[in-house]
This record gives structure tokens, C-alpha cells and sequence, in this order.
């Protein structure tokens, strides 16, 4: 089984695994971060969303070999305290509902404003329909990134 | 002030605050982190009293409080401890919460389902507040040798009505524990509520935010494997044997093996369809994943394949020649309907529809040899607990179920097989395991919604009056017909009759089980006959309304007349309902379900002939209101599931198999299909408080398809619409 250095929020990490494997089950089982969650397996729902060079990306459907030389941000490495603007935005409008998908929502709309610092409301629905949210919190999504926008 | 009997002993008492403070979270300490948090300059206390099973006071002041149900969504890990606060008199600021375990010797009502935490819960969790400032009270009227009248209590402080000693909640907690549970309490006025009313944050928003572990599948103890179960590929399958030594081999494979979680006596919430499966455990997931598609395995046909044609054919046939299973009669409604001047008909249709919660279900599972641990997501954590002793053959006093947050419920999670698989697995290998399903074994062996079918027809006579209205409902496998609700009891010539239909899949509760197809169908039918009369839509209700109230047809009906009436007006109102705005199409709806009233408005626009809602309106009364941003978000949340799901979703079936499998197969509504606003008022109210995490679904369905009636001019009668949308307009 062949050895992949990571570099994963900012710190580096030895790992023996398949080359398929994907790097969700790489931070969940390997790395021991939880933050990023299993929601589809085939990049549909955005559950897994993680920051590849600072955009974001489906960590279910990219294989470890392929991460290797990137720099890794999980949520868990967005900021040192949840004082990321997308995440202060998110506790004053009290986003999530069973806050499953909100991770990923949350680490899709920081690479969205770190790429687009004023977004209307169409980049927002382009950048976001990929993240799926069951209990149906997309207005307060979109109300959270426009106040991040401002923060 | 109300005073009420306490209904708990000491005894009781003392059961809970042992299992509450103790032993039964031994373990389970990352899910109990935030108590190590210090909150508002309180520091960490040195010493925690348990006051009774819901309460926990630190001497530095800082109050645990306990939440008794599982959290699905719906916010009750934050509102429950709410009430208990209010009538403990604390600050907020200093309250932190844990869920609390399942006990069902102390707390009742412990799962989540019917919106009914909140409702069952009312009293209990006053009177746990309430019990608690008491004997604070006592504990410092015998400290300072006063009489109890003479002391107050205010955010955790206790101080003389005419003097100036002082002293906290957590000076006194460690002698309040010596007091006696008081035989009788007194309630706050509602009047004097100083937190219920108030909106607060989510106890859980800054783990969330984080990503800091919370839910069953993030859950991890020491020396615990993981596991994947196969189950058979199509209803009415089942598995005969798999190439076993091949899997085990396999790289990351620990052991694989059949299960069977088959019940003599199978209880409502135990597994009906797959009871045999295959097993798969090893320390990662992928691996797992990776056998999985190895698996080749002979099954079985042990009854019909059944397919989408099949079920509709039956559905129609129960509706042309079945036995009614249920019904309701007033008046003469043949001799209405030959009397009458207009009739109208309508037939409505949904699909089946998987849960899709967003977490997969999960459980963690440690079975001993006369014992078994369960963690995990489980709206029904009592339930579970019967099924896993009835399995393993180990008493109930022997079997601990602790709930984690629960990423969505919807139903899916009162059924409690994957728990029991979970145990069943771990029995077999003599270890800890947490079981995780794909997203494919989630969608293609759910416990789903059913499919229905309803003919709904009125008659009005010459003066344009509602005479008669007749609905024939049939469902796989149950009918979604409730005879007695609304329209019954506002028309003299009535008629309701439900139909049962056999199927081999597996069907049950989804987020307000038959209302969410019932409000759809009678809404956009009643729009349809308020049109025929040339009546405005919320008008023509009213008038059926004011007839229920004050002239009622018939012995009983189901609703509060005028509370019904309530909402619609509020809606009226709020949404400016008789303004014309130029390219907004309206849509309106109530419905009433789980005890409370919504009514909706839906304002869509067309862009490129597809429907983009702009607004939608919501007016609520469902009592007193205990977190108002909170319970604006769930009815917010309640719309888009009413309006995604009656949109987009189906689920269509081929030999006794879903042909639908993941999200890239099955539609559920996305951010740019979302509407851009939903604007949410309750009715102000001092009744006991009801639920909201079904009510605001089912009428988001028929306002929906009231306004696609106006955009298009033609009646959304199937589901999913947008499968007529493409028919009726060109895309853009």
C-alpha cells in the first residue's frame, strides 16, 4: 500500500492508503476529521466540500493521489475559532436546521466570496446548487453569504 | 400564577440524576463537551448538583439543563431547555445544554415524531424548571431562616423582598439537593416570560460551524470497526448466498457474513422488508465500498416484482372497486350531485418518495454478552431499545441508547432496523461497530412514503353554493384520506372514502405522513371549485368556515373553525392578497395538521416558461410561539421540502427495484430552485404550545399548485409537476 504525504490545514500528514481512495474517507477515517461529511459518494450533494488550493471541491471523488502537493482545508481549518466571515455570518442569522450539509455550504460559500467578494444573487444560486440541503435553509444561506460578503 | 400537581418522586428523581450525570455518559464525553465550556465569565464549576433529571446546577452558577428528545432538526435541544430555564429563572447566558440519554423511568414522550415534542412536552418541562426554583428557594429561605414568601428569584439569583442578602443559584445548589421534591409548584404567568418568546441562537450552531464531531456518524470509540450491510436488489427478493470467502479475502476486509433481524413478533417500527443481509467489517470505509461492488450473490423471488404500472393500476382499481376501509357520510351526496348545477372532478397523484435525510443512516452498536450499548441517530430511541433486547434475547435494563444529533429525520428514523443491524453485527463479531449506509442503500431500501391517488369532485347548485363534495382516496398501502377533517363539517352533502392497497415496498411515515399529499389535492381542488362558483379563493374558504363554526354539518369534525379562519386571514392581510402585481402569479392554501393552522401564499414569476417563486407567505398559529427565529426557520424549511418535493422528486419503480438510486438520478430541490424569500407571521396566542415540524410542509404544495395554475392556466394535478411543467410550456 503506497505511502501520500498531505498537506492538510496547513499541517502535513504520512498516509498509507489505496490510490483510489478518496480523500473524504482519508480526513473521516485516517485523519480523524469528522468535520466533512459522507452525503452521496458521487459529488451530487456537496456534503464533502473541502478547499483544494483554496476552491472548493467534492472530497468523495478525488482520489488521495490526486491531493497530494495541494493545500487541504476542511472546514476544521477554516479558521482557528468559527470567526471565518461566512461562519460568524452563519451563527447571526442561525443558519442550519439539522446542520448536516452545513459544512459543506459553509465551505463552498467562503471559496465563493474569496473569489467573488460581492456576489449577486445568480453566482450565488450557480456556485451553491451544488450543495444539497434537506431541511431546505437556502434562504438563510443566501442571507448569511450576503452578509458575509459585508464582513 | 397556575399551580400544578408535580407528577414525580424523588425517587425518580435521583433514578435519572445518577443515570444523567453519571455512568450512562461515560464514553460519550465529546458529544457532552460543551459543559467544560465556561459561558458568559462564568468559570468551570468545581462541584455539579443534580437538582432533578433535568437540571444540573455548578457551583459557580453555571446550569445544565438536559434535553430530553432527539434532535432532528426541529430545534428542540435548543427549545425544550428553554422552558425549563424560563421556570428555573436563569439567565440563558449561563445555561448550557446536554442531550440528555434515553430513560424512559424518568422522561416521557422521548422521540421525535408527529410534532410533538414540543406539545408533550409543555408541562413536564415547566414543572422540571419550576420544581427546580423551588427547591433553590426553600434551600435559601432555610439558610437565612425566612419564610419562603419573603424571597424572590431573578436570572439565577435569590434575594430578599426586603433586604439586601443575595445569593446564586449555584451558592445554594449544593443544599437545594437535600430538599424535598415539592408535592405542589407554581407556573410563571405568560405574562411574565422572559426567555419563551425570545429568540435564541442553536445551542449547537458554533459546533456545527465547525465541524467538531456531533452526529452518530462521526461517532468513534476505541477498538471500533466499521461496517456496510448489502441487501437484496429489489422488493420481494431475498438473499440466497454470496461468494463469502472471496470478500473476506478481500484487502480491508475483516469478516463478512449473512445476518437475518427477522422478529417473531415484529413491532411497527421493526423492518417488514429486507430481514436478511449481507454484512460487511472492516476498520475503513472505502475498503468496504470496494467489497461491496465485489459481492455476488444469489437471491431469490419470494413474491411479485413490482413496477410503477402495477402500482398505478391498483390504485385506480381500489378506487373503482375496492372496500372502503374508512369513510364519512353527511347528508344525501348522490341525490346532491344529480341536484346540482356545476360539478367538478379532479384526480391527484404523488409518488413514492424516499427520506434522503442528509446524513445515511448509521448506529453504533457494542453488544457483550448480556448487555448492548447503541449510539446513534434514531428518532425513536425507546423503540430501538425494545427491538435490540427482543433480538439479542437481553433485558431492557440491560440495553443503553444514547442519541446523537441527528443529521435529518423526517420519519426515516422512527424505523429501527439499522439499528438492530448494527447490534446484529456486533454480536457476530464480538466488537464495537458503527454501521453506515451508501447514499444507494438509503434510496433503494427506504421506509417510504407511500403513493396515492384521490378523486375529488364538488357540486354547487344555481346560487353558486358548495352542495356536495366527495373524495375517494387510495394509497400503497394505506389511503391518505382523513374523513372528518376540513371540508367535513362545512357541507351539507359530504362524503370521504379511503382505500388500503397491497405492495411488497416497504412504506411509512414521511414528514406529515398524508397531509403533505391531502393539503395538495384538496387546496388546489377547493381553488378549482371557488373559481367555478366565481368566488375569490380565500373568501369562498371563509364562508365554508364560518358555516363550520356556527352551523356545523354532521356530529364532529377535526379542526378549530375559527382558528382555521384565523390564519387565512392573517394572510390575507399580510400578503396585500387583493393587489394585482403585474407578472406575479398567486397561489394560496391552509392547512391544518399535528395541531396547528398555516396558511400560504406563493407569488411565482415565469422566466423562460419555468416557474421561479419570488415570495412565499406563511401565517402560523400554533399557539404560543417558544423560539421565534427558530420556529420561523423551520416553517421556512417546512415550504421548501412542500414545494421541492411536489416540484422535482420521485421515486419510480421496475422489477420491484427503484430506478432511482442517488442524486444524480432523483431531484431534490437545489439553491437556485429555492424561492427567494419566505416571509413567516404567527398568530399571537396564550394556548399551549403545538408542534411546527410537519405543519408548514402541506400547504406549500397546493399554494404552489394554485399558482402554476394561474402562470399556466392548467391545473397541477400529478406530481411531480415538474414532469407536466415540460409538457405545458416549452423550456426556455
Amino acid at each position: 500500500m503506497p505511502t501520500y504525504n498531505l498537506k492538510i490545514n496547513g499541517k502535513s500528514h504520512s498516509i498509507k492508503a489505496d490510490s483510489d481512495t478518496p480523500l473524504l474517507w482519508i480526513l473521516r477515517d485516517h485523519v480523524n476529521l469528522v468535520g466533512t461529511k459522507f452525503g452521496c459518494g458521487i459529488a451530487q450533494c456537496g456534503a464533502c466540500t473541502v478547499h483544494l488550493n483554496g476552491n472548493a471541491a467534492r472530497s468523495c471523488s478525488i482520489p488521495i493521489a490526486n491531493a497530494q502537493d495541494l493545500n487541504i482545508t476542511t472546514i476544521e481549518g477554516l479558521s482557528d475559532d468559527g470567526t471565518h466571515p461566512v461562519q460568524e455570518a452563519w451563527k447571526h442569522i442561525d443558519v442550519p436546521q439539522c446542520g448536516y450539509c452545513q459544512s459543506g455550504q459553509i465551505m463552498s460559500a467562503a471559496a465563493l466570496l474569496k473569489n467573488n467578494p460581492s456576489p449577486t444573487d445568480e453566482d450565488i444560486d450557480t456556485a451553491m446548487k451544488g450543495n444539497i440541503c434537506r431541511c431546505g435553509t437556502y434562504v438563510r444561506i443566501k442571507e448569511a453569504i450576503k452578509i458575509a460578503s459585508t464582513l | 400564577m397556575k399551580k400544578i400537581k408535580t407528577q414525580y418522586n424523588r425517587r425518580s428523581f435521583l433514578k435519572v440524576s445518577a443515570a444523567a450525570g453519571g455512568g450512562m455518559l461515560i464514553g460519550f464525553s465529546w458529544l457532552a463537551g460543551c459543559v467544560t465550556d465556561s459561558k458568559a465569565n462564568l468559570a468551570i464549576p468545581n462541584e455539579w448538583y443534580d437538582i432533578n433529571g433535568y437540571i444540573k446546577i455548578g457551583d459557580t452558577g453555571l446550569v445544565t439543563i438536559y434535553s430530553p428528545n432527539p434532535e432532528i432538526g426541529q430545534n428542540v435541544k435548543t427549545s425544550m431547555p428553554m422552558i425549563v430555564a424560563e421556570e428555573l429563572d436563569v439567565d440563558w447566558a449561563h445555561v448550557v445544554v446536554e442531550q440528555a440519554p434515553l430513560n424512559t423511568g424518568f422522561y416521557q414522550n422521548q422521540f421525535a415524531g408527529g410534532s410533538l415534542s414540543i406539545r408533550r412536552g409543555w408541562n413536564a418541562l415547566r414543572m422540571a424548571g419550576a420544581t427546580g426554583r423551588r427547591m433553590l428557594l426553600e434551600a435559601a429561605a432555610k439558610e437565612w431562616n425566612v419564610p419562603l414568601t419573603n424571597l424572590k428569584t431573578d436570572k439565577g439569583i435569590i434575594s430578599e423582598m426586603n433586604g439586601d442578602r443575595q445569593l446564586t443559584y449555584g451558592d445554594i445548589a449544593s443544599k437545594a439537593v437535600a430538599i424535598d421534591v415539592p408535592e405542589e409548584i407554581s407556573l410563571k404567568d405568560i405574562k411574565d416570560f422572559k426567555i419563551i418568546g425570545t429568540s435564541k441562537k442553536n445551542v449547537d450552531a458554533e459546533k456545527i460551524i465547525t465541524g467538531t464531531p456531533l452526529f452518530g456518524i462521526d461517532f468513534k470509540r476505541a477498538g471500533m470497526l466499521v461496517a456496510m450491510i448489502a441487501h437484496p436488489p429489489a422488493f420481494g427478493m431475498r438473499l440466497i448466498d454470496f461468494n463469502q470467502e472471496e470478500i473476506k479475502q478481500m484487502n480491508g476486509v475483516k469478516d463478512a457474513f449473512k445476518i437475518n433481524i427477522s422478529s417473531e413478533e415484529p413491532s411497527w417500527s421493526d423492518e417488514k422488508g429486507f430481514h436478511e443481509l449481507i454484512a460487511i467489517v472492516g476498520d475503513a470505509m472505502w475498503p468496504l465500498m470496494k467489497a461491496k461492488k465485489a459481492i455476488k450473490a444469489n437471491w431469490t423471488a419470494t413474491s411479485e416484482l413490482e413496477n410503477s404500472e402495477i402500482h398505478q393500476k391498483r390504485l385506480e382499481k381500489a378506487l373503482k372497486s375496492g372496500s372502503v376501509v374508512d369513510s364519512r357520510k353527511d347528508g344525501d351526496v348522490a341525490m346532491a350531485f344529480v341536484k346540482a348545477t356545476k360539478i367538478v372532478e379532479q384526480t391527484y397523484y404523488s409518488p413514492f418518495l424516499p427520506h434522503n435525510t442528509l446524513e445515511p443512516m448509521n448506529f453504533f452498536a457494542h453488544v457483550t454478552e448480556n448487555a448492548a450499548e447503541l449510539v446513534g441517530p434514531t428518532q425513536t430511541p425507546e423503540a430501538l431499545e425494545g427491538s435490540v433486547s427482543k433480538f439479542l434475547n437481553i433485558p431492557i435494563e440491560n440495553i443503553t441508547v444514547n442519541m446523537t444529533r441527528i443529521g435529518g429525520g423526517f420519519g426515516r428514523r422512527l424505523y429501527t432496523h439499522f439499528g438492530v443491524e448494527a447490534a446484529a453485527i456486533s454480536k457476530k463479531t464480538g466488537t464495537p461497530i458503527k454501521l453506515i449506509y451508501s447514499r444507494e442503500d438509503d434510496m433503494t431500501q427506504g421506509t417510504y412514503r407511500p403513493a396515492y391517488l384521490a378523486t375529488y369532485k364538488a357540486g354547487l347548485d344555481e346560487n353558486n353554493k358548495l352542495i356536495a363534495f366527495s373524495v375517494k382516496g387510495s394509497g400503497l398501502p394505506e389511503g391518505a384520506v382523513f374523513p372528518n377533517r376540513f371540508p367535513a363539517g362545512a357541507v351539507d352533502h359530504y362524503s370521504a372514502e379511503k382505500f388500503n392497497v397491497t405492495t411488497n415496498i416497504t412504506t411509512g411515515a414521511w414528514r406529515a405522513p398524508r397531509s403533505h399529499f391531502t393539503a395538495g389535492a384538496e387546496q388546489s381542488f377547493l381553488d378549482e371549485v371557488a373559481e367555478l362558483a366565481g368566488q375569490d379563493p380565500i373568501d369562498f374558504r371563509l364562508n365554508l368556515f364560518n358555516r363550520a363554526q356556527h352551523n356545523p354539518v354532521g356530529d364532529n369534525y377535526d379542526y378549530d373553525a375559527e382558528r382555521y379562519a384565523g390564519v387565512l386571514k392573517l394572510i390575507k392581510e399580510k400578503s396585500n392578497w387583493g393587489e394585482k402585481k403585474p407578472g406575479i402569479f398567486r397561489g394560496v392554501a391552509a392547512y391544518f395538521c399535528h395541531a396547528s393552522y398555516v396558511a400560504e401564499v406563493v407569488d411565482l414569476i415565469l422566466v423562460n416558461g419555468q416557474p421561479k417563486i419570488k415570495k412565499v407567505w406563511c401565517a402560523v398559529d400554533c399557539g404560543i410561539v417558544i423560539n421565534p427565529d427558530a420556529a420561523i426557520n423551520m416553517i421556512q424549511g417546512g415550504v421548501i421540502d412542500g414545494i421541492g418535493h411536489a416540484m422535482y422528486s420521485e421515486l419510480t419503480f421496475n422489477d420491484g427495484a427503484t430506478n432511482q438510486t442517488n442524486f444524480d438520478s432523483y431531484q431534490l430541490i437545489r439553491h437556485d430552485q429555492a424561492p427567494e424569500s419566505i416571509e413567516v407571521f404567527f398568530v399571537n396566542s396564550d394556548v399551549a404550545p403545538t408542534g411546527l415540524g410537519e405543519p408548514g410542509l402541506p400547504p406549500a404544495v397546493g399554494a404552489l399548485a394554485n399558482a402554476l395554475y394561474k402562470a399556466t392556466g392548467e391545473r397541477f394535478s400529478r406530481q411531480p409537476f415538474i414532469n407536466q411543467m415540460k409538457k405545458a410550456i416549452p423550456l426556455g
